[in-house]
């Protein structure tokens, strides 16, 4: 990496005092990436733009919004009636969340099935479950703020999660709440976080880059950069590639914002919230489901431990787990495409984490699927084993016991090829 | 920017060839950016509730002879003076050169008992002093800013200090001899 | 990998239309799919039809159900203009103050007044109907599942007896929509409730179109300019996104991929 020779005088002058031109340059400019990334990897660009969307219409919002039980609704509604393009802005934060959730989903299991998360990577990955969970935390709280019904119980039933731990679990409740309830205290000290988070996420997200920028991006082969021609500066190649695909997730995006705008949300939170009355069908937001479920599956008590504190338990353990996994892995190979019996196990673990999503949206005691006699509870408890043992057990095992294929000598070669996976 | 920078190793077959693809491309991008961004500019304007903000009704009756109110509109005081026959004769008298905004007292007042201006000072938005009784009514026998010294006779035209215009005429309509509506 | 991407997108899809189906689903029969005017890409507002159900509303709705959000200045919306708008409000009494006596009074209303609630709070409005408090309409359309449909579905959903062996409380309806089944809202539409100034039959059907046609409206002021805006930015996304594939191809062009 050459230092880069700047002509202009102003610019220079500043790279002089502020390498930020040189900054710029290694890292969106010359920064040398596997010519052979697929479109799985431009969801990684694509989470930066939903972030920057969200900060960007939040804080519109904000100048409109206030965080009041008695105002918070009825300033949303001002918001959405009266405010130029007030609707916009809001269904585009609404939506937007969602939006969030689904590419950093994707982005997630791109990881996993390409081994993205395997030495050195490992940091990189950290950084990104932190994103993750940050992003949870901001999503909840951002829910609660119009102060619908289903902000309010959801509210209710997440922050009583914490009741669960034994002693300390009540003082620590009424600490988040501020009072007996979820109550005015509890909405202002959630509109202060989720206006924070943003900004904590964004600081994760430059590590996360600087991270990926010091051990460089991993490809669908998982073989490692070896020689400049393995390798293409990123801009144009990847700036373009990035701008096409933003252009694709916009015209997915617009069609919510503008012909389904309510579509991932819940009618519920169209009635101002009424600590009185709980509305019939409690359901998180649908990123939330499968960890929903893991939580509800846990209806047992186990060594005297209770339920309720083990669901807890389960579901915080459910994200907790990635964190190990670089080490939970065994396979000398990182790319599933090598991978011709742990690939079967990926699918299975996709599968299993739209089950667990299905299960968490349906109440315990329907039947999964309408099939006869199989509850909703059963098939959660199934899928949250699967989930554990996917990586407890398939990973450990499966990545000493399978017979991979062949790697490619190098990217350029499997270029050649004809690509690692047809 | 960066274009300018060169880096041996790193070579870009395209990066310096600006074709009509490349232009167009850019061109529709940065007009798509701008139009995304108007919602969010426009979202700071006053909105529909604002902009339709009630008229206020006032019931004149009960002011004296002598005497002014302060009324509320549009988030602003309003001064409304009953003038005395001195004030209106001193606000006629005066030549119109003398005026730093000229302007005649006719152009100012519906009835000329009746003095109706928006109270703030035309130099940084400060309340005059002088509406309530008592208070300092500046050397022309009008209003007097306190902020930095602005002094407005009894038609509210600026005569002295930094104040570069006359306190602005709202639009108002007597409804009757006795209430006027403003807005 | 390409086909990986298709799933988790198919996928994603169905997990919210499962979990959207998971809250249709109820002790209530799911009401039956009315052809609404706004339904589709292009569906807009029958400005005559809202007019009617704004009628009804105010004749038949308006006496128990506030409509808190929506201002007088809104109905230019469907089609009055100021002057019709500036009757409408001053048909109401609107309480104002405090006067200079430190007094609340009342005035007729103005463009810029809200639609006055017919209870002064919560307490009133259960004591006067039984415990229940009737329901403020502005966003009742958008506050239930398939909202329009439902909304329809009740106010046509009465039966004069309950069936055979159900338990009807005192003083409750019979609905078939309604989740339970009893609804203290008194069956509010019958033939000719409204009669409406441009002629039209005034059926129990007619009527509860039209109204839920207006509370919808009230609902979702924003639906046209929602989806005229869309069709132009899904358009000028279409042809950016073309041309960045087209630039994307060309930039390429050299490399082995």
């Amino acid at each position: 990496m050459s230092a880069p020779v700047w002509n202009n005088k102003v610019v220079k002058w500043v790279d002089d005092r502020l390498p930020v031109f040189t900054m710029m340059h290694h890292t969106a400019y010359e920064y040398p990436t596997p010519k052979n990334l697929s479109y799985m990897w431009n969801f990684g660009s694509l989470a930066g733009f939903v972030l920057v969307t969200m900060i960007l219409t939040g804080i519109f919002l904000v100048m409109n919004y206030t965080a009041h039980t008695s105002m918070a609704f009825d300033s949303v509604e001002r918001i959405m009636r009266d405010v130029n393009y007030g609707w916009l802005i809001r269904y585009i934060h609404m939506n937007g969340a969602s939006m969030f959730f689904i590419v950093v989903f994707i982005h997630m299991f791109r990881g996993l099935y390409y081994g993205s998360y395997k030495a050195p990577r490992e940091v990189l990955w950290w950084i990104g479950i932190l994103i993750l969970l940050a992003m949870m935390a901001t999503a909840f709280m951002g829910y609660v703020l119009p102060w619908g019904q289903m902000s309010f119980w959801g509210a209710t039933v997440i922050t009583n999660l914490f009741s669960a731990f034994p002693i300390i679990g009540d003082p620590l409740v009424s600490w988040l709440w501020g009072g007996f309830s979820v109550a005015n205290p509890t909405l202002n000290r959630f509109f202060s976080l989720h206006y924070l988070m943003p900004f904590v996420i964004l600081g994760l997200v430059v590590l996360h880059v600087w991270a990926l920028h010091a051990v460089r991006s991993n490809n669908p082969t998982g073989v490692e950069i070896k020689t400049p021609q393995d390798s293409i500066p990123f801009h144009p190649y990847y700036t373009i590639k990035d701008l096409f695909g933003l252009g694709v997730f916009l015209i997915f995006f617009a069609a919510f914002v503008f012909f389904a705008p309510d579509y991932l949300g819940h009618p519920d939170n169209y009635i101002p919230a009424n600590p009185l009355v709980t509305p019939p069908h409690i359901v998180p937001e649908w990123y939330f489901l499968p960890f929903y479920a893991i939580l509800r599956s846990i209806d047992f008590a186990i060594f005297g431990i209770p339920a309720k504190l083990l669901g807890v338990i389960a579901m915080f353990a459910s994200i907790v787990i990635l964190f190990v996994i670089p080490w939970l892995d065994t396979s000398k190979v990182r790319s599933s495409a090598f991978r011709p019996v742990y690939k079967w196990f990926f699918w299975l673990f996709v599968i299993d984490t739209f089950v667990l999503g299905y299960c968490g949206a349906k109440a315990p005691d329907d039947y999964f699927l309408g099939i006869e006699g199989l509850h909703v509870i059963t098939m959660g408890q199934l899928s949250t084993l699967y989930y554990f043992a996917h990586f407890l057990v398939v990973m450990p095992l499966v990545g000493k016991l399978e017979r991979t294929k062949p790697l490619p000598a190098s990217i350029s070669e499997s270029v050649l090829k004809g690509g690692a996976n047809a | 920017m960066s274009q300018t920078a060169q880096s041996s190793g790193a070579h870009h077959p395209d990066e310096n060839r600006r074709d009509f693809l490349t232009l167009a491309t850019t061109a529709v991008g940065v007009v798509g950016t701008g139009m995304a961004l108007w919602p969010f500019v426009d979202s700071m304007n006053p909105s529909k509730d604002v902009l339709a903000l009630a008229s206020v009704e006032v019931n004149l009756s009960n002011i004296a002879v002598g005497q002014a109110v302060k009324v509320m509109w549009r988030g602003k005081p309003v001064f409304i003076r009953h003038r005395t026959e001195k004030e209106i004769n001193e606000a006629n008298e005066v030549a119109l050169n003398e005026l730093i905004d000229p302007q005649t007292d006719d152009e100012r007042v519906e009835k000329k008992e009746w003095l109706i201006v928006v109270g703030v000072c035309t130099h940084l938005g400060c309340i005059p002093m002088g509406t309530a009784t008592g208070e300092a009514r500046g050397d022309y026998d009008g209003w007097y800013c306190p902020c930095h010294g602005s002094h407005y006779d009894s038609s509210g035209r600026i005569r002295k200090g930094p104040a570069p215009l006359n306190l602005e005429v709202p639009t108002y309509t007597f409804l009757t001899d006795t209430s006027v509506q403003i807005g | 990998m390409r086909k990986f991407a298709l799933t988790a997108i198919a996928a994603a899809f169905a997990i919210t239309s499962f979990s959207a189906s998971s809250q249709a689903a109820g002790n209530a029969p799911v009401p039956a799919a009315q052809e609404w005017s706004w339904n589709g890409l292009f569906g807009t507002y029958d400005r005559a039809q809202l007019q009617r159900g704004l009628q009804v509303y105010k004749g038949v709705c308006a006496g128990c159900h506030s409509l808190k959000y929506i201002a007088f200045r809104n109905l230019t919306d469907i089609g009055f203009n100021e002057d019709q708008v500036k009757a409408i409000a001053a048909d109401y009494d609107i309480e104002d103050g405090p006067n200079e006596e430190g007094e609340m009074f009342s005035r007729p209303g103005i463009a810029s007044d809200y639609f006055p609630s017919p209870f002064p709070n919560d307490q009133a409005a259960a004591a006067s109907n039984g415990g229940s408090i009737p329901p403020d309409l502005s966003l009742m359309t958008k506050a239930r599942v398939n909202g329009p449909d439902y909304v329809f579905g009740l106010l046509t959903g009465y039966e004069e007896e309950a069936p055979e062996g159900f338990d009807l409380a005192e003083g409750k309806h019979y609905n078939h929509y309604f989740p339970g089944h009893q609804i203290s809202m008194a069956p509010p539409l019958y033939d000719d409730a409204v009669e409406y100034t441009d002629g039209t039959p005034a059926t129990i059907e007619q009527h509860a179109h039209d109204v839920v046609a207006f509370l919808n409206w009230t609902a979702q002021p924003e639906l046209e300019a929602r989806k005229s805006m869309g069709m132009k930015v899904i358009l000028f996304l279409i042809v950016l996104t073309a041309m960045l594939y087209a630039l994307k191809r060309k930039i390429w062009s050299d490399i082995e991929h």
